[in-house]
């Protein structure tokens, strides 16, 4: 029987939480599976991934690294899915993000460190809404559609990145298409420098300052979306398109003002690969994770609360996943990046597949309880 | 020789808490033209879609040619010789004539022979019936009047028998409907069956020869054509129900605050749906604006209210030019100037029913103070004037926090209305305010605008409903295919004569 739930019946936590839980879980165990297939037992993986992201400070460090690019590309996603719009371009917003935390720390590398670091910001922000805002104008002005555009974008982002890379920006000492380092100063303090601090030795791990402005970004789309004008009148043209135009809310506007928003997220995932880790551009450092990101945003409901938990599943996939594809030889990384696929599958594409039974169980169990 | 192609027996069929179909019983007579009269909402187009297999009634039988059949989807209904004429045409745009009649009928997988003989059939078919389509054209090359030709060559190709056209003129100009009856007439000698669903007496009177006629979910009616006429069927199409006359006073009428001159309007299709309309309201009383659904109303609304832009004519607020073809104040301007709108329909534009409650009780507003300062939204102050208007509004459950689409559709409109009304506009322009909503919030949201046309605000009311336009309105306008077409004071008008212009007799 497929009965139809009250909606309104159902309490948040049942499908903000368990029904999330139920479809992980699912596409765990058919990721196990594959595992199983492959010819290795997934009980060990398990072990494995959990060892890999938690069991010892470097590998915890670099699942955090991981989960802060995926903090800042989900956040960047949901954004603009609060009015509605699909920005597929994380990844080329997140490059071209890139240009501007390079420009602010060569050419105003005289200014003090904290200032030269704001305006890192700045530019990954600036620059990274720059490129969205492309997008944004054609899709409220021409109608033409974001996911097309955003998409393309992403292509000419990697395109003009290259080009700069090999013919303009290029450090000239080097083979590699990569800048010149930025002034060692300007570094984002490690995990390693802290722990050093605090009396914890830790060898060598990516994560940096750029962890905590993930955190504050959450803290900020918060506010954003649900604490300001801005953030109310984004929701409402996502949702309500025509009431937003009778309200006196212009689409338009609201359209162009979340694109930026979001690509300027996008562009801060600049700021953890150029200043936390390389100290340079290097080709293609946004590796994906702004396409990960929509899938990010979409598990954890396009909520900063639910984004960081995602986020660091993600984190915990990605290391917890290398160390497993070192030590078991018969699964390869591109095991991995299906398990990913599964998760996607699950928590996205199918995510209403176990919905209204587990909401309709819980809400049954309920009503039994209260008339009990 | 009569006998019953199509029979309904005891058909029940409710949505949530409205009872939109109660016990109806109706014969089609085979060869007939059968005419289904009714207001707005008397449940005509329920009923249809039930015989038509898109919904699924409560209780009842259906049967044809007196054998009882179940209908669980069109395809039923096509294999039972029902064919369905839309309202809104389902072609699709980018194919062919001939590619949409044969969509989901296309037999094999490659075309081949069956698509040669299916032009063959179909332009047989079209010269039998004078239906004049050319198979080859694409459907968004082509008129509305053609694309309805199309949907009942779908029908016909499909094998249908009974064809029930639900509001066919609605989009068509004269000469295209004058064509459709033709071919309506030519389709019952050659022994079809036609139900037409519609409003105007007109039609009814030209074309059937039967006529039923709904009220409220009911069948309240049914004669042979000839032996009625307009003044008896607008009579029991509206009904001679208790009016629900609300006590008011004498209106205190002020200045004119609000005028239209000469406007027109255009829908999103570039068909003009205001035809040349010139409006005055003054302070402190109720204009109302009676007509059929479809008739301009929504678009006058829409353009009155910064909404839709004006083709050509004025607007003046307090003998302000608000808006002319070149220029239009926006929503957001309007309510600044004192000037609130109520919208027709709310789920579609007055609500953002994801919202909770309290966001949508400051929707339009949340920019002013003091539910933002410095664009932040200031929690406390929205909520207690949430609490406190909510209370003084009646609006149950009294919970700012939940999703404005958990209330009842009274509830609903009870939120939009405390919201425009405790700005004090005015001018308020209304549109249907107690469509779907109980006889409770009615009452109480009818004694709330007389409250306000008592504090001098002018008001006008669009309603489809003719009862809630004669109690409201200290004046009446009727609204026909975009022009007015009556003016009355209230106290010397009667339902009859509202109905018959509504139906563009008079």
């Amino acid at each position: 029987m497929s009965s139809v739930v009250d909606k309104s019946k159902v309490p948040w936590w049942v499908s903000n939480l368990i029904v999330p839980i139920v479809n992980l879980i699912l596409a765990l165990l058919v990721s196990a599976l594959f595992i199983f297939i492959a010819g290795e037992n997934p009980i060990e993986a398990v072990k494995l991934i959990i060892y890999g992201s938690f069991g010892y400070i470097e590998g915890f460090a670099y699942t955090l690294y991981y989960t802060t690019n995926f903090i800042f590309t989900g956040l960047a996603f949901a954004v603009a899915f609060h009015c509605r719009l699909f920005n597929i371009g994380g990844e080329g917003q997140a490059y071209i993000g890139g240009l501007g935390v390079y420009f602010a720390a060569i050419h105003f590398s005289f200014l003090p460190v904290p200032i030269v670091w704001i305006l890192a910001i700045a530019g990954a922000i600036v620059f990274g809404g720059a490129w969205a805002f492309i997008p944004a104008y054609l899709q409220a002005k021409r109608g033409s559609h974001v996911v097309i555009t955003t998409i393309m974008f992403n292509f000419i982002a990697s395109s003009l990145m290259i080009y700069l890379l090999v013919d303009v920006i290029r450090d000239t000492n080097q083979m590699g298409p990569h800048t010149i380092a930025v002034a060692k100063e300007l570094w984002f303090p490690t995990f390693k420098e802290f722990g050093e601090l605090i009396g914890i030795k830790v060898r060598y791990s990516p994560l940096n300052l750029s962890f905590l402005l993930a955190i504050a970004a959450s803290v900020f789309v918060w506010f954003l979306v649900w604490r300001t004008k801005w953030g109310y009148e984004m929701r409402a043209v996502g949702h309500n398109t025509q009431a937003a135009i009778y309200a006196g809310i212009s689409p338009y506007k609201n359209i162009i003002i979340a694109m930026v928003i979001s690509g300027g997220l996008a562009g801060l995932l600049a700021i953890n690969e150029v200043l936390g880790v390389h100290h340079k551009i290097v080709s293609g450092f946004p590796a994906g994770y702004g396409f990960t990101g929509i899938a990010v945003a979409l598990m954890g409901r396009n909520h900063p609360i639910g984004i960081f938990p995602a986020a660091l599943l993600f984190g915990i996939l990605y290391q917890g996943g290398s160390e497993v594809t070192f030590d078991m030889p018969n699964i390869s990384r591109y095991m991995f990046v299906a398990v990913q696929g599964v998760i996607i599958l699950f928590s996205g594409a199918l995510e209403n597949l176990f919905r209204p039974q587990v909401e309709s169980f819980f809400v049954n169990k309920l009503n039994i309880r209260k008339k009990g | 020789m009569v006998s019953p192609i199509l029979e309904l027996k005891n058909i029940n069929k409710s949505f949530g808490h409205v009872h939109a179909n109660k016990n109806i019983n109706l014969t089609i007579n085979k060869g007939t033209i059968h005419g289904i009269i009714g207001e707005n909402g008397a449940g005509k187009s329920t009923l249809m879609s039930i015989v038509y297999g898109l919904y699924q009634a409560d209780s009842g039988k259906i049967l044809v040619n007196e054998k009882e059949i179940k209908l669980r989807s069109p395809r039923d209904s096509i294999e039972n010789g029902i064919g369905m004429v839309h309202q809104h045409f389902m072609l699709v745009e980018n194919f062919t004539v001939l590619e949409n009649i044969i969509l989901g009928f296309e037999g094999e997988l490659i075309f081949g022979k069956n698509l040669d003989k299916a032009k063959s059939d179909l332009k047989k078919l079209c010269e039998s019936y004078k239906l004049n389509i050319d198979l080859d054209s694409v459907i968004s090359d082509l008129s509305v009047g053609i694309r309805q030709r199309i949907e009942i060559l779908k029908s016909l190709y499909r094998g249908a028998e009974v064809f029930i056209l639900d509001e066919p003129t609605g989009v068509l100009t004269p000469q295209e409907v004058d064509e459709l009856f033709k071919i309506l007439r030519s389709l019952k000698e050659e022994g079809k069956t036609i139900v037409l669903i519609t409003h105007k007496l007109n039609e009814i009177m030209d074309l059937t020869s039967e006529v039923s006629v709904m009220r409220q979910g009911e069948v309240v009616g049914h004669t042979n054509t000839s032996n009625t006429d307009k003044e008896k069927l607008a009579e029991m199409m509206v009904g001679r129900s208790v009016l629900l006359r609300i006590n008011k006073s004498e209106a205190k009428k002020g200045d004119v605050v609000f005028s239209v001159r000469d406007l027109v309007v255009k829908d999103d299709l570039n068909v003009t749906r205001v035809k040349k309309i010139s409006l005055d309201i003054h302070a402190g009383e109720i204009l109302g604006l009676a007509g059929v659904t479809g008739n301009g109303q929504t678009e006058l609304l829409e353009a009155l209210s910064g909404i839709r832009k004006v083709e050509s004519g004025e607007i003046y607020l307090f003998d302000e030019k608000i808006s002319d073809q070149d220029n239009y104040l926006n929503p957001r301007d309007l309510k600044e100037k004192g000037l609130a709108h109520i919208p027709e329909d709310r789920q579609r534009m007055g609500l953002v029913t994801e919202f909770k409650a309290h966001e949508n009780l400051i929707f339009g507003y949340h920019h002013q103070e003091p539910y933002s300062k410095s664009s932040i939204l200031q929690e406390k102050e929205i909520m207690s004037f949430s609490k406190k208007v909510m209370e003084e509004y009646d609006v149950r459950p009294t919970s700012p926090n939940l999703i404005t689409s958990n209330f009842s559709g009274g509830n609903q409109q009870k939120i939009i209305l405390s919201r425009e009304l405790n700005e004090n506009p005015k001018v308020l322009l209304i549109g249907q305010p107690t469509r779907g909503v109980d006889i409770g919030a009615i009452e109480f949201i009818h004694q709330r605008l007389i409250d306000m046309r008592d504090k001098g605000a002018a008001i006008l009311l669009v309603s489809v409903e003719l009862e809630e336009v004669l109690s409201l309105s200290d004046r009446i306008v009727v609204m026909f295919d975009g022009n007015i077409v009556g003016e009355k004071i209230n106290k010397d008008v009667t339902d009859r004569d509202l109905g018959l212009l509504m139906a563009g007799v008079a």
